[in-house]
């Protein structure tokens, strides 16, 4: 539960787009506010691109608002307050990765300098080399690296980890929470749901060009009330399927699995019923099962 | 803090930066600049060269310095701009470079001050080749005048480009840029005078940007009525508009078809 009131830096508001016939964002609301890093999900097509996009001054709504630091996105002014890491940068091979930084930092009014930004994304060694001789855990470190060159007062970051190692991974986490610290508003989409559990101050769920819900990482998990109950037993999941509480029951390598509302009452009956039962877990549902099943019910 | 005041010469260096880079890349980049660089100048070295020694006077030696000097141009046009813009939109790079606050149009000056280096870099082998192999005689005035057409030679051509590099694939744009590239200079009297090809090319000649631009170096060198200066500037000129809007309007309907 933390609802700020911390200075608004992006928003959406009722925003609308097509393509053609295909709706890809339906009256879509999001703030993105300082110092706090919303996580946008969603599945394949659910529209966060679109999202990232209208925020960026890529695309136009046909409907709804978008603004950046009060303006329109499109605002040079505004943009130069923004950094930016897309999925695909397709950044050219022989381009250096020193030369790339230096270009960009020079859109900016007060960059960091190159050992600074070679420092935070991990680039130290790498500023001579062709971006096309990069692993591509170091040419994701070259993009982040653009995005934050420029101090940006809001950082949006588009699936920033994909293929990354772990240790690389971690070491973003790490820089993105430190400028979050700094007073950053930070906008991440992602498919790692365990990174928005990680990072995210406030997650919001969009399927089909809406948003399905919106809150805390806890808040979102909340949404599932579910527990799930897992334990080795004589008792056959058909029998246990039929108790009131419970959703569903079966039978996994060995195990009974069960789905239930509420755990409490279900594992006293099956301790009272089989005093054999063994390995007894009761789990709360994650950021996972809360996402699965928010954007199926819309669905 | 940031503030919306941007310095001019602040801005001034992102041009700069762009253009200076944008060369680099693709002087590392061999499948650019060994065509660029080479061709123009062997065939000057074969046509102008070692088959013009057995004619006399320095008229075709003078000829096909002015050129294999647009042939050279053209290509680093067609290719600076149609292959890249084409790659670079395919790949995402542009729709990164929109994002980020880059000055408007930063990216066509870079590419325009890029060909315009090699356009140079070309003028200079065929010039020295011209000067001191073929026996090419010119007045300080002419040589400085057909280093100016090539040079502005570009800007045609990197229209052309960038119209063939917003319309098609980075995979196909090598192969259409070649399509566009040797039949028209060779049509347009570029590789051999068009006196020596059939009558019928000649005729049809004037039809294609690289013939207009041909006899404006042509007419600096005298070989050419300079009366019809204006008209070529004037066609070249067009060419150079309706490209680029064509271009534009391409880019901007790209735009609406967006992401999913």
């Amino acid at each position: 539960m933390n609802i700020s009131h911390a200075a608004v830096t992006a928003e959406l508001r009722g925003v609308g787009k097509r393509y053609g016939r295909q709706t890809a964002l339906d009256g879509v609301d999001l703030v993105l506010r300082a110092g706090e890093l919303t996580a946008l999900l969603g599945p394949n097509g659910a529209g966060k691109s679109t999202a990232v996009g209208l925020l960026l001054g890529l695309l136009q709504a046909d409907s709804g608002v978008a603004t950046l630091f009060g303006r329109s996105p499109h605002a040079l002014s505004s943009r130069r307050r923004s950094g930016v890491m897309l999925q695909s940068a397709g950044i050219p091979d022989a381009s250096k990765v020193g030369e790339l930084l230096e270009v960009t930092r020079s859109y900016y009014a007060d960059p960091c300098s190159m050992a600074e930004c070679a420092s935070t994304a991990g680039l130290e060694g790498l500023l001579d080399r062709r971006y096309g001789r990069l692993s591509g855990g170091q040419q994701r470190r070259v993009q982040f690296a653009l995005a934050i060159c420029g101090r940006p007062r809001v950082l949006f970051l588009d699936e920033p980890t994909t293929g990354l190692d772990i240790e690389s991974r971690q070491g973003l986490w790490r820089a993105i929470r430190t400028r979050v610290e700094q007073g950053c508003a930070v906008m991440l989409t992602t498919h790692y749901l365990e990174e928005a559990e990680a990072l995210a101050d406030r997650v919001v769920v969009l399927n089909r060009g809406r948003v399905v819900a919106f809150g805390s990482v806890g808040e979102i998990r909340a949404h599932v009330a579910q527990r799930r109950i897992r334990c080795i037993s004589h008792l056959s999941a058909e029998h246990v399927a039929a108790w009131p509480e419970v959703r569903h029951a079966s039978l996994e390598s060995g195990r009974l699995q069960i789905v239930v509302d509420s755990a409490e009452g279900v594992v006293r009956r099956l301790l009272a019923e089989d005093a054999e039962l063994g390995e007894l877990e009761v789990q709360r549902a994650g950021l996972a099962e809360a996402f699965i099943e928010l954007t199926r019910e819309a669905a | 803090m940031s503030t919306g005041k941007f310095p001019t010469a602040r801005l001034l260096r992102c041009y700069a930066l762009e253009g200076k880079y944008e060369f680099l890349r693709l002087l590392r980049t061999h499948s650019f600049v060994l065509p660029s660089l080479l061709f123009p100048a062997m065939f000057y070295l074969l046509f102008g060269v070692v088959l013009g020694a057995r004619r006399g006077g320095g008229e075709l030696q003078a000829y096909l310095l002015a050129t294999y000097g647009i042939f050279g141009v053209m290509g680093v046009a067609l290719f600076g701009f149609g292959v890249t813009i084409a790659i670079e939109r395919e790949r995402g790079f542009l729709t990164l470079k929109r994002a980020l606050p880059m000055p408007p149009g930063a990216l066509l000056f870079a590419k325009l001050a890029m060909a315009m280096i090699f356009a140079t870099i070309i003028s200079l082998i065929l010039a020295t080749l011209a000067a001191t192999l073929a026996g090419v005689l010119l007045d300080p005035a002419q040589w400085l005048l057909l280093f100016a057409v090539n040079v502005l030679g570009v800007v045609p051509f990197a229209a052309i480009g960038l119209c063939i590099g917003t319309l098609v694939s980075g995979q196909a744009a090598p192969a259409i840029v070649n399509l566009v590239y040797l039949p028209m200079s060779f049509l347009s009297g570029l590789w051999m005078p068009l006196s020596v090809l059939p009558d019928a090319i000649g005729r049809f000649a004037p039809v294609w940007p690289s013939y207009h631009l041909g006899r404006i170096s042509l007419a600096v060198l005298g070989q050419e009525d300079s009366g019809g200066v204006p008209g070529h500037v004037a066609v070249l000129l067009a060419t150079t508009l309706g490209c680029f809007l064509l271009a534009r309007r391409q880019l901007a309907n790209a735009e609406q078809v967006g992401p999913g």
